[in-house]
């Protein structure tokens, strides 16, 4: 057997086909470049497309965290025109690097105040959704106990041993969830809170997919049936289910102070050679279309305040009146200090 | 007078060409290497040194504050510590499990062999979070055996509680590596010359002394070379140790990336990462000076030697052991992935399977299973054959070479295997962007990057079979005319085909089991398997969880499927 050039055969052709393929349709193209959660309906961003005679190019770089490091890395060659995922715990980080250009879009006049955290539109809301506690219905009813209210029942005897929770460290629900509890304890109080929770037997499990499918009741053989993910996750487990379902399995904690506002913004990166198109692309990303398509394609809320809610998040899913306010510039200043201090208190 | 003077001159010609071939193997012999080195140049030191310096100094300033803390607190030490600790565990535990398996391997035949070493290769290629799924499914407190016993032996709660404890991931390291250490060790085990030891037989050696005196000895090159893998494997590891073991262990590796991506403390990231690059150096280096000291030299005629048969009570149970060893360690996790696949809330369904197969989301990057797979399998070719080709060029040059210097080599050869992926991912950001290297978004990176991790095994698993070679075979056939090429080609080649094909099958395994998303830019019209695995598993609802141990069986099909055929050309041929 001849190995040797069909090793070298193989391998100059596969990596020609690799390279040369995109190089081949060759069209006017904008670059979107996100964290590895985005997604959106094929039809929906045909539509700017056909407006605009162009291919949009989609590039996914790692977790939200990771995908931000990867374009302020790149900001004297930017890989990008557009990025899309920043949130409100990073912000800072974001701005502070100085990759994005302020754009006042039109379209800003129908997203609510609140979510406008950049005052000079640099970066600019897309959606939201809101961290908090979700817990099995069902094992509730079965043990005929009274599921929880707000962060504090957490700490109560009969709720020994029901928790899980994301390491801050390392999951951005992690992260937004100690938030939620440093804005509603306050900084001289969360500490407290946490150590009351690791004697009540809460588990702490590394990112969100171990804590929803390794551990929480109502997704896996787990045993806990409290989890920390989103006000819309019910709505996700009704439109996910194998068999169609009237009533969602889980249920959210929204009560006042319990949960943690995770905003989503997109922004035109400096060095784009599409200015023009890139802000229409951001345009297209706060309207109509693209907004309504957001809750069905990644469950969380549009910003836009004109777009319509699908009937399963008007039925299953569930946005907080008040959630905590923790503000972006506090949070990169105090993350490493939060994190360290978390730690030690939880895991230690 | 005359004769003896045309006999010396014979003699020297004879003498003259073995020195010219020696002399002429020698200055080429660099360009075995220069192959190579220039890969690793270009898309392993360039961007690593660079982002390292752009981590130290990011505006040219040297920013030494930010990485006072490396000295001022004992966190790094203890992380340090834990993940020597843990790496050795693993090691030693692997090392001990698999060695009779390897002896199985190497020496009998039975029915049903080809098949169980395609199924031990599927570890290998299963993502971190699908082995966790695999291992809570068995093993967890609502896992299978748990509810079992707690049903047979009337328990009120769960009797086994190894959830996020030390014991549950050094199993899954024992469940990744122990194929690695039975391939590397049976492939050369079988190729080791019987006579040797039957000739100590006759000599009066009990089997035991033989095994402690003769074969140990010889074998010690492949167990030190698969030990070195074992050991970087697990010194590196990061999904298994994140997930099974809890938040309350980190390695190296994830404090790298805890530090890079949740501080954006890019100075304490690179230096941690240059701390793990340079200690596992120093241990590859110890190992290669080791390695080609204890080069094996002797004839062996029996080259593949033939397989026995079982006879006997005591082999028979020493076969009966070892394979109900590997099923249990090997498969029940596996068929608890399989039947997860199928049973849903209410039973037995093939929801999971067909929903694979309609796109339920309407997404711009629905891609339909099949292509996942095809993008794997083409993905998981290209790195293989880059790896084999730069392997087989390393493992010649390593074999042939002398002093010093090879050990050395040998050491930077296996560096990629040592590297934090998010640091290198990085690197790849702000180096690899301008024509015509423009490559950080093409499609290429990922057989390349791929390749880069694989080639080292590729090393590992040939330069053992080469060095066996007896330089006397080469030596004969440049006398009968050949050139130092066609001494390659028909010698050294077919020779160490078997190890080539071991090499090659990890190769193509830790591409297709490679999922390097959370450090590279990649194209999400072409996602690989573990790809759509991970897209499943991030978002709430049974069939989510469904599709991703559907595609996590697809996935262990194909590499089965595609190992056993492999298995089969090798043996026909």
């Amino acid at each position: 057997m001849k190995i040797f050039p069909t090793f070298l055969g193989v391998a100059l052709i596969l990596l020609a086909v690799t390279t040369v393929l995109p190089v081949a349709k060759a069209e006017k193209t904008i670059t979107l470049m996100s964290h590895d959660s985005f997604n959106i309906s094929k039809e929906v961003i045909e539509i700017f497309e056909k407006e605009n005679k162009v291919k949009v190019r989609f590039l996914k770089a790692g977790d939200a965290g990771a995908a931000l490091i990867q374009a302020i890395l790149s900001k004297k060659n930017p890989l990008a025109d557009v990025f899309y995922g920043v949130d409100n715990s990073f912000m800072s980080r974001a701005l502070d690097a100085e990759i994005f250009i302020p754009y006042a879009s039109p379209l800003l006049n129908n997203i609510p105040d609140h979510l406008k955290l950049d005052k000079l539109n640099r970066l600019l809301p897309v959606d939201y959704g809101d961290v908090c506690l979700n817990y099995d219905k069902a094992w509730f009813q079965k043990q005929t106990l009274i599921p929880p209210k707000e962060l504090s029942d957490l700490i109560k005897p009969e709720y020994k041993g029901l928790t899980v929770v994301e390491n801050p460290a390392i999951s951005s629900p992690g992260m937004a969830f100690l938030l939620a509890t440093i804005g509603r304890f306050g900084e001289n109080g969360y500490l407290n809170f946490w150590k009351e929770l690791r004697e009540n037997n809460v588990i702490v499990a590394n990112g969100w997919e171990d804590a929803y499918y390794g551990h929480f009741t109502s997704a896996s053989k787990g045993d806990r049936p409290i989890v920390v993910s989103y006000g819309s996750s019910p709505a996700a487990a009704v439109y996910y289910s194998e068999k169609p379902l009237s009533e969602a399995p889980t249920a959210a904690v929204i009560s006042h102070g319990s949960t943690f506002r995770q905003i989503e913004f997109a922004g035109i990166l400096k060095g784009t050679d599409k200015p023009e198109l890139a802000k229409k692309l951001v345009d297209f990303m706060l309207d109509i279309p693209f907004q309504e398509d957001i809750p069905l394609q990644m469950f969380v809320y549009p910003a836009n305040s004109k777009a319509d809610l699908p009937e399963l998040f008007t039925r299953h899913a569930v946005v907080a009146e008040k959630p905590v306010i923790v503000a972006p510039a506090a949070i990169e200043k105090n993350r490493n200090k939060w994190i360290e201090e978390w730690t030690n208190t939880v895991l230690r | 007078m005359k004769k003896t003077g045309t006999n010396g001159s014979r003699n020297g010609r004879i003498q003259f060409s073995v020195n010219f071939l020696k002399t002429n193997f020698s200055s080429n012999r660099w360009l075995l290497l220069s192959l190579p080195l220039l890969f690793l140049a270009l898309f392993y030191f360039y961007p690593l040194i660079k982002i390292v310096i752009m981590s130290f100094a990011p505006e040219g300033v040297w920013e030494p504050e930010r990485l006072r803390q490396l000295i001022s607190s004992d966190n790094y030490f203890r992380v340090l510590r834990f993940t020597f600790w843990q790496a050795a565990l693993s090691t030693l535990f692997t090392l001990i499990l698999a060695l009779p398996g390897a002896y199985i391997f190497a020496h009998f035949n039975f029915p049903g062999k080809n098949m169980l070493q395609a199924l031990m290769t599927v570890p290998f290629v299963l993502p971190t979070v699908v082995t966790a799924a695999a291992f809570r499914a068995l093993l967890g407190s609502g896992g299978l055996v748990n509810s079992w016993l707690m049903t047979a032996l009337d328990l009120s709660g769960p009797p086994i509680r190894i959830d996020q404890t030390v014991t549950f991931f050094l199993l899954a390291h024992i469940f990744y590596n122990y194929s690695l250490v039975l391939r590397i060790v049976a492939g050369y085990w079988s190729n080791l010359d019987p006579d040797i030891r039957e000739a100590a037989g006759m000599l009066g050696a009990s089997p035991w002394q033989t095994f402690k005196k003769i074969t140990l000895p010889l074998l010690i090159p492949a167990i030190a070379s698969a030990a070195v893998l074992v050991f970087i494997f697990c010194f590196t590891s990061f999904g298994v140790i994140l997930i099974l073991g809890g938040p309350g262990y980190a390695t190296i590796e994830v404090e790298i990336y805890r530090q890079a991506v949740q501080f954006f403390n890019l100075p304490m990231a690179a230096a941690l990462s240059l701390i793990q690059i340079l200690i596992n150096f120093l241990l590859m280096w110890l190992h290669a000076r080791i390695g080609s000291k204890n080069r094996v030299s002797f004839f062996s005629t029996a080259i593949g030697g033939t397989p026995k048969k079982i006879k006997g009570f005591l082999q028979k149970s020493l076969l009966l052991t070892n394979l109900l060893f590997m099923v249990t360690l090997l498969l029940a996790p596996l068929s608890a992935l399989l039947l997860r696949s199928f049973i849903g809330e209410h039973g037995f369904t093939l929801a999971y399977y067909s929903s694979l197969f309609t796109s339920h989301t309407r997404s711009v990057f629905f891609v339909p299973p099949i292509n996942a797979v095809l993008n794997s399998i083409g993905f998981g070719l290209t790195a293989m054959c880059i790896a084999v080709i730069l392997g087989l060029f390393a493992s010649s040059y390593l074999a042939s070479a002398k002093g010093r210097s090879a050990p050395f080599w040998d050491a930077v050869i296996m560096l990629p295997l040592a590297t934090s992926a998010v640091t290198l991912g990085f690197g790849y950001i702000i180096t690899l962007n301008t024509p015509p290297l423009n490559l950080r978004d093409s499609l290429a990176l990922v057989p390349i990057a791929h390749g880069l991790v694989a080639f080292p095994f590729v090393v590992r698993c040939i330069l053992p079979g080469i060095r066996q070679i007896p330089q006397s075979l080469r030596e004969a056939a440049t006398l009968l005319g050949s050139s130092p090429l066609q001494v390659w080609r028909r010698v050294d080649l077919p020779l160490a085909s078997r190890p080539i094909m071991v090499g090659a099958i990890f190769a193509f395994s830790i591409s297709m089991g490679e999922f390097g998303a959370s450090s590279f830019v990649t194209r999400p019209h072409t996602p690989t398997m573990p790809v759509t695995i991970f897209r499943f598993l991030s978002q709430p609802g049974d069939l989510n969880y469904g599709q991703a141990m559907a595609m996590s069986t697809i996935l262990m099909l194909v590499t089965a499927s595609g190992f056993w055929l492999l298995g089969k050309i090798t043996d026909n041929r």
